[in-house]
C-alpha cells in the first residue's frame, strides 16, 4: 500500500520509473529496487513521526558498528514550515507565502502522473518512452527522485537491500570500517 | 551578569573566537541560526553523532542548511537586470552549528608572503581596487601556527617550494594519498609543476582526544560522522568546556543594538519567533561573508563600503576520462594541490600582455575525483543506457579533474546589500548578491584551463572538457552564479576609514567594540580556501580583544 499516492497513482509512477532507469543484466530496475516507494515515502514523509526527511547518524550497520540510520531526526519549527512548503506547497497559508505561492512537490507529482495519460500503463515501452520525451518536466521531476531512490541509502525506502549499490560496485556508507590507506593509494 | 562577549555564528571563524576569549577568562555566547547537530544536546561539551555517510541527507534535503524555501538568497550579474533573476540558493556554506567548517572537505592552506602586498609588488588592474593588506603574513603567522594546532592540520613540511616560512611543525603529517591523485600528481612534475600534500583539516592520527580519518570518503559536503575532520567541533567542545560559554542554536540575529559608538548586545529572535536582547560588553561578527554585510546593513551601519567587493573564487574546472578506475569514493575527497598557477611564469605574463591587463593570477589547483553515485546517476540520460552507463561508470570510477580556486579580484560593483521585495521566513529582508567576473578572471581562466587539461592529457585521458563557473554563458542565466562557496571580501580591513569598513585588528572603524571575525574582512580573495586564514585573523582579533 503507498503510503501518499493513490495506488493507480503508483502503478503509473512504477512504469515510469522502470523506463528512466530501466533493468539490465548487471542492475535491477527501479520497481525491483523500490524506487516508487522511495518517491511515496517523500511525499508521505510526514505522515509518519518523525517525518521521513533526514535518516540519524553515524552508522547503518552494513560495514560494522550498531545500526542507527534508520532513527530518523525530528525537525525543528524552521526545518518543517521548510518541508511542509516543498512537500504540500504553500496552500494559501499566509505563513507560507511570505515570498509568493509555492506549488508543492505532491501536486507536481499528482499533475505529472495524470499528464502521462490513463493509457500510459497500456503503451508499449518505446510509446511510453515517446511520452516520457514529451513531457520533459515529468520526465525531469522523476528521473532526479528516481536517481536518488536508486542509489541513495536504503532506509529512505529505495535501493532494496543495497540492491542499486551492488550493482555498480558501491560500497555505500563504509562507516566505521572505511577504507585501509593501501585501499585509498593503491590501483 | 553582563556577557563579555556576544558571538555571532559558529563557523571556524566564531568557534576561533570562542576558543581563545573563554580560555582568557572571558564569558561569551555564541549565537546560530542554524541547527546543532555538532554538539550532544545532553551535554554540549561532548560531540553529536548526528552526521552520516548519507548522501541524500547531506546533497538533495539541505540537513547543514540554509534551506533556499525559508532562507533564501537572491542573485543578479549586474543592476540592469533588474531587482533579482534568481532567487533561493547562493554559493550557500552551512547554517549550522560549526558553520562552513562542517561540510568542506578540510582543505586549509595558509596563503603566501607575498598574497598580502600584490599591489605593492605587481601593481594596480583596471575596474579593481586591488590594495595591499593591512598586515603581513609574519605579523599573522604566529596565529596561522595557533589556527593549525587549534583546528588539527595534517601536512608535510617542505612539499610544497612556494610556501612561507612556518614556526612550527604541522601538528599532524598526511594522510593516505588517493590513487587517483598520484597519477596527476606523477603526471604534473613531468610537466613542470609541484603538486604536494594539500594541508589538510583531517586527523591522520589521533588527536586532541578524536580519531584518524579513516578514508570513508564521505568528506566533501558531508559532516565527519567520527569527528576525524577539524571543523570547529576541537573549538567549541573546549570553549564550552571552560563553562564561560552559552550555545544558542537557531536563534536569528536581527540586529546589533547601538548607543552612540558602543554596541550593548544584539536582539535576536527565538526558536520559538519571540525577540529578545542579548546584552554584552563585545560583539564579534561571524556570519561569513554574506550573511555578515546583511547583518550591518540590518542594524543600520551606514559605511557605503558595506557589502562591496565580494568575491568568490572564479573556478577554471577541467574534467577527463581516464583508462583505469581511481575509486575516487575512497579517502579525503582532495589529496593533492599544485600551487603554480598562483605564481605563474613567462607564458602567464604574456597571456596578460594579449589581454591588455598588468598581470594574471590563478589559483591553487585541487586535484580531484567524483565518488557519489546519486550525483552521478543525474548526469547520464535516462532510459535504456542508463544502467550500462553507471556499470562502465566514466565519472564516478574514470574521471578525473583539475578545479583552479582562481583569484577573484575585488571589484566595487561585485556587491551583497539588501533585496528589496524578498523576505527569509522570519520576515526580514534576504542578501541580495549582484556579481559578475571580470576581465581578470576571465583571461586567467582562459589561460590555464589549456594548460590544465595538457596534465589530464598526460595522465592518459580519453576525454576532456574545460569550463568555469560561473559559467560564459547568458550572465543572467543560473549559469552566471558561481559555486565555489568560498565568499570573502565585503567588509573590507584596512588602516583608511575611507576606503574600509574595519580596522587591521579586524575592528569597525565606526564602532568601539564590534569586531568581524570572518572572511568579510578580507582584501583580497587570494588563490587559497578562505579558511584558515579566517581563523588566524580570528585568533589574532580575539587576542587583541583580550589584550594577550
Amino acid at each position: 500500500m503507498p503510503v501518499w499516492l493513490t495506488e493507480d497513482e503508483f502503478e503509473t509512477l512504477s512504469v515510469a520509473c522502470d523506463r528512466l532507469l530501466p533493468p539490465s543484466d548487471a542492475s535491477p530496475g527501479a520497481v525491483a529496487a523500490g524506487v516508487p516507494d522511495y518517491i511515496d515515502g517523500l511525499l508521505g514523509a510526514f505522515c509518519v513521526d518523525p517525518p521521513k526527511i533526514w535518516a540519524g547518524g553515524p552508522v547503518s550497520g552494513r560495514h560494522g558498528g550498531e545500526p542507527s540510520f534508520a532513527r530518523f531526526h525530528r525537525l525543528g519549527a524552521l526545518d518543517e514550515l521548510a518541508w511542509r512548503m516543498r512537500i504540500e506547497g504553500s496552500r494559501g497559508l499566509p505563513e507560507r507565502e511570505f515570498n509568493g505561492p509555492v506549488i508543492g512537490l505532491q501536486e507536481r507529482y499528482r499533475q505529472g502522473l495524470a499528464a502521462l495519460g490513463d493509457d500510459f500503463r497500456q503503451l508499449g515501452p518505446q510509446a511510453q518512452d515517446q511520452r516520457l520525451r514529451s513531457l520533459p518536466h515529468v520526465a525531469d521531476l522523476l528521473f532526479g527522485h528516481a536517481c536518488e531512490g536508486m542509489y541513495g541509502a536504503p532506509e529512505y525506502g529505495g535501493n532494496r537491500d543495497g540492491s542499486g549499490w551492488d550493482a555498480i560496485g558501491f560500497a555505500g556508507d563504509v562507516q566505521p570500517r572505511g577504507w585501509t590507506d593501501a585501499e585509498v593509494s593503491d590501483p | 551578569m553582563t556577557l563579555d562577549a556576544v558571538i555571532v555564528g559558529s563557523g571556524p571563524g566564531g568557534a576561533t573566537a570562542a576558543d581563545v576569549l573563554t580560555a582568557a577568562g572571558w564569558s561569551v555566547a555564541i549565537i546560530e541560526k542554524g541547527r546543532n547537530h555538532l554538539l550532544d544536546p545532553e551535554d554540549l561539551r561532548r560531540p553529536a553523532f548526528d552526521y552520516s555517510n548519507d548522501e541524500i541527507k547531506y546533497l538533495t534535503r539541505h540537513f547543514l542548511g540554509p534551506d533556499p524555501l525559508v532562507e533564501p538568497r537572491t542573485f543578479r550579474a549586474d543592476p540592469v537586470d533588474g531587482d533579482h533573476t534568481h532567487v533561493g540558493e547562493f554559493n550557500s556554506v552551512p547554517s549550522t552549528v560549526g558553520g562552513g567548517g562542517t561540510h568542506a572537505d578540510g582543505k586549509v592552506p595558509r596563503f603566501m608572503p607575498d598574497d598580502f602586498r600584490v599591489h605593492s609588488l605587481l601593481g594596480p588592474q583596471p575596474d579593481a581596487d586591488v590594495a595591499d593588506w593591512p598586515l603581513g603574513y609574519d605579523e599573522l603567522e604566529p596565529f596561522y601556527a595557533e589556527a593549525e594546532r587549534l583546528i588539527g592540520v595534517a601536512g608535510t613540511e617542505g612539499a610544497n617550494p612556494f610556501a612561507g616560512p612556518r614556526s612550527a611543525p604541522f601538528p599532524m603529517p598526511s594522510g593516505a594519498p588517493m590513487y587517483g591523485a598520484l597519477l596527476s600528481s606523477e603526471a604534473a612534475v613531468r610537466l613542470g609543476y609541484h603538486p604536494y600534500p594539500a594541508p589538510t583539516a583531517a586527523n591522520s592520527v589521533p588527536y586532541d582526544g578524536r580519531p584518524a580519518c579513516n578514508n570513508c570518503g564521505f568528506c566533501a559536503y558531508f559532516g565527519c560522522p567520527i569527528h576525524a575532520k577539524g571543523d570547529p567541533v576541537a573549538m567549541l567542545v573546549r570553549a564550552m568546556a571552560t563553562g564561560r560559554a552559552e550555545l544558542h542554536a537557531e536563534t536569528f540575529v536581527s540586529r546589533i543594538c547601538f548607543e552612540g559608538r558602543k554596541a550593548t548586545g544584539v536582539e535576536v529572535v527565538a526558536p520559538d519567533g519571540s525577540k529578545q536582547v542579548i546584552g554584552a560588553r563585545h560583539v564579534v561578527v561571524a556570519a561569513g561573508a554574506i550573511e555578515t554585510p546583511r547583518l550591518l546593513l540590518l542594524s543600520g551601519l551606514d559605511h557605503p563600503l558595506v557589502g562591496r567587493y565580494l568575491m568568490t573564487h572564479y573556478q577554471t574546472i577541467v574534467a577527463g576520462t581516464l583508462p583505469v578506475r581511481t575509486h575516487a569514493e575512497r579517502g579525503r575527497a582532495v589529496t593533492h594541490v599544485h600551487d603554480d598557477m598562483i605564481v605563474g611564469d613567462d607564458d602567464t605574463r604574456a597571456a596578460a600582455v594579449a589581454a591588455g591587463l598588468p598581470w594574471l593570477r590563478g589559483g591553487m589547483v585541487e586535484h580531484s575525483g567524483s565518488g557519489l553515485p546519486i550525483m552521478e546517476a543525474r548526469h547520464y540520460p535516462w532510459g535504456e543506457q542508463h544502467p550500462h552507463l553507471m556499470t562502465n561508470s566514466p565519472i564516478r570510477q574514470r574521471l578525473w579533474a583539475f578545479i583552479m580556486q582562481g583569484e577573484d579580484l575585488p571589484y566595487p560593483g561585485n556587491r551583497v546589500d539588501l533585496d528589496p521585495t524578498v523576505r527569509d521566513a522570519r520576515g526580514f529582508p534576504v542578501a541580495r548578491v549582484t556579481y559578475r567576473p571580470g576581465r581578470h578572471e576571465l583571461a586567467a581562466s582562459a589561460h590555464y584551463g589549456p594548460r590544465l587539461r595538457a596534465i589530464l592529457k598526460e595522465m592518459g585521458a580519453e576525454w576532456t572538457a574545460v569550463t568555469s563557473s560561473p559559467g560564459r554563458g547568458n550572465a543572467t542565466s543560473p549559469e552566471g552564479i558561481p559555486e565555489s562557496r568560498h565568499n570573502m571580501g565585503t567588509v573590507r580591513m584596512g588602516a583608511d576609514p575611507t576606503t574600509s569598513v574595519v580596522g587591521p585588528a579586524g575592528r569597525l572603524h565606526q564602532f568601539d567594540n564590534v569586531v568581524v571575525a570572518d572572511s568579510s574582512v578580507f582584501v583580497t580573495s587570494t588563490g587559497y580556501g578562505p579558511t584558515l586564514t579566517l581563523a588566524a585573523l580570528a585568533a589574532r582579533a580575539a587576542h587583541l580583544l583580550v589584550g594577550s
